[in-house]
């Protein structure tokens, strides 16, 4: 028993010092607010950048860029280009990373092609059965994520179906998503482009082909931008090497680890 | 630490050596630690549940019917009724089957099967839940899609099916202990007025072990409404009125699918879920000790 004590209490200590080290080597602190949509990519930028430590809120787009216009963030995350009036404020935005969204319907579903309209269609349950669009007679299964997810706050964005989707099915992962989708010949469901395998097939939206290409050159209609942005006149040289950092080709593999598309450089 | 007291408990004789009163210590600590854990799990779910009740309103949240964190609809009332109507299917088909088998196994068993079976039913019980959901997900719901020819098989039904064999251990073996625990004289008189042995079964050792019975099906109640990942891989997850066919949210999977992305008042709502389920199941552990009061008097007379 109290060698046993002993033991955990060494093994607490030896944590207490690795902790301890890792602490000191950053003692730069950038704070960075806004999009739910951008955890998996900051968490994942927290976990690999070393230069500085990085604290994320999750608060939505438009508190980020109010927290960083007001000076309460270093770094304002949108996952949409900012707007006219946020850059005449003085805010500067960079795209660091892609959002490509596939919608993915059963392998064994003729349909292949899809317009946004009939997409926001079936997800409103305008559109209910898959002969409506050239498929077999089966009514269509609507699966999605759940409420607070970022895929899901992109697609609906991005086919305007915000608040209006009526889902049959809401999973909470994009694994879920997937398996759901591919063990039934009437499910269609969206998960992140990284993510699609050959257990379901990725149709193409308004004739193009989802793929790392056809996002990057914009051709690839269910995609937003994931940006960073920052007072033009006082941003740090900290906050300014992260982005730099964050926008060169050395955080390509990071952006897809956390299931973006990178950025043409 | 009580300090010496000359004439103490007379088994405490030799109660002062050092690594007894270590011990004592470590003792009395895991006991406060327990009602510790109680005490904060309790005082974090109202401090954290209640503000978002507060600001939603205790009647628009418990009545409202939808939910949709996006526009700041927070209704769970389908998700109450989800969980509700779950848990009576799951305990409709659950007890009938759970109180057979144990009559079986309790008074009727060949003694060459007993074992196996008992040891079946412990297996049962230890199976994780994630392993049932598993097994619900690639079994039951395509099994549901074709035989009831709809176009997917997640919801209630394939939510009570798996909630129904996951009570079964639970009502089991405590039914089959109550049963064991009926006194011998009772069967051998109903035997001796000539009685044949399943009259004496149903008609004397059931009603005779009925408050251990109720607690056992209360204790399956328990288990059928606390169920998360299981049901969660099964019913869909969408928060619509409950109906075998479509696809419902559970208090629970409310709580454990949107945990992960949730921020602001829809973080603050679903610590509002956890309070109502954990009220739900203080209630229902309150029916048990009362069943199990009932039968430790029984018993006492």
């Amino acid at each position: 028993m109290k060698k046993f004590l002993a033991l955990a209490l060494a093994a607490m200590l030896a944590l207490c010092a690795f902790a301890g080290c890792s602490g000191e080597d950053a003692e730069v602190v950038l704070t960075t607010n806004g999009s739910t949509s951008m955890e998996k990519l900051m968490e994942t930028y927290m976990d690999v950048y070393t230069d500085a430590t990085i604290t994320y809120a999750a608060t939505g787009s438009g508190a980020g860029i109010t927290a960083v216009t007001e000076g309460n963030a270093d770094i304002g995350l949108a996952s949409r280009d900012l707007k006219d009036s946020e850059v005449e404020a003085g805010l500067t935005g960079y795209v660091v990373a892609i959002d490509g969204i596939a919608i993915v319907v059963n392998p064994a579903n003729p349909v292949s092609d899809l317009s946004i309209e009939q997409i926001a269609k079936i997800y409103t349950k305008e559109i209910t059965n898959w002969s409506e669009l050239g498929g077999e007679d089966a009514t269509i299964v609507v699966v999605g994520r759940e409420a607070g997810s970022g895929t899901r706050d992109g697609f609906e964005s991005v086919t305007g179906t915000a608040e209006a989707c009526s889902y049959d099915m809401e999973l909470n992962s994009t694994g879920d998503v997937r398996t759901t989708v591919a063990g039934n010949t009437a499910a269609i469901g969206y998960i992140s482009l990284s993510s699609v395998s050959e257990e379901v097939s990725a149709v193409s939206v308004e004739g193009v082909l989802p793929s790392e290409e056809t996002v990057q050159d914009g051709s690839y209609a269910v995609q937003r931008n994931f940006v960073m942005a920052v007072k033009t006149d006082s941003v740090s040289d900290e906050a300014m090497a992260f982005i730099n950092w964050a926008l060169s080709s050395a955080a390509d593999e990071y952006v897809r680890e956390a299931g973006c598309v990178p950025i043409v450089h | 630490m009580r300090k010496s007291h000359p004439r103490g408990a007379p088994r405490a004789k030799r109660p002062f050596h050092p690594a007894e009163r270590i011990m004592r210590v470590v003792f009395g600590a895991c006991g406060v630690l327990a009602i510790a854990f109680v005490a904060v799990i309790t005082g974090y779910l109202l401090v954290s549940g209640i503000p978002a009740i507060r600001e939603i309103g205790l009647l628009p949240f418990l009545l409202g019917t939808t939910w949709q964190p996006g526009s700041d609809q927070y209704g769970i009332a389908p998700v109450i009724l989800t969980s509700i109507y779950g848990t009576l299917g799951a305990i409709l088909i659950g007890v009938p089957l759970g109180l057979l088998f144990a009559i079986f196994l309790g008074k009727m068993c060949p003694k060459r099967l007993y074992t196996p079976i008992r040891y079946a039913v412990d297996l049962l019980a230890g199976i994780p839940s994630v392993v049932y959901g598993l097994v619900g997900m690639i079994v039951l719901v395509p099994c549901i899609q074709t035989v009831f020819h709809k176009a997917y098989g997640q919801g209630l039904l394939a939510a009570i099916v798996v909630l129904a064999v996951m009570v079964l251990p639970s009502i089991i073996s405590v039914s089959e202990t109550a049963l064991r625990a009926v006194p011998r004289e009772y069967e051998e008189a109903s035997l001796a007025l000539g009685a044949t042995w399943n009259e004496t079964v149903f008609k004397v050792s059931f009603p005779a072990a009925k408050s251990g019975i109720a607690a056992a099906v209360v204790l399956g109640i328990g288990r059928a409404v606390g169920e998360a990942m299981a049901v969660m891989m099964v019913c869909g997850n969408v928060a619509n009125m409950p109906a075998l066919f479509t696809s419902v949210r559970f208090l629970t999977t409310a709580i454990a699918g949107e945990m992960g992305y949730s921020s602001g008042l829809h973080r603050q709502a679903l610590f509002s879920v956890a309070l109502i389920l954990y009220i739900f199941i203080m209630v229902i552990n309150l029916i048990l000790n009362l069943f199990l009061k009932r039968r430790a008097g029984e018993g006492a007379k």
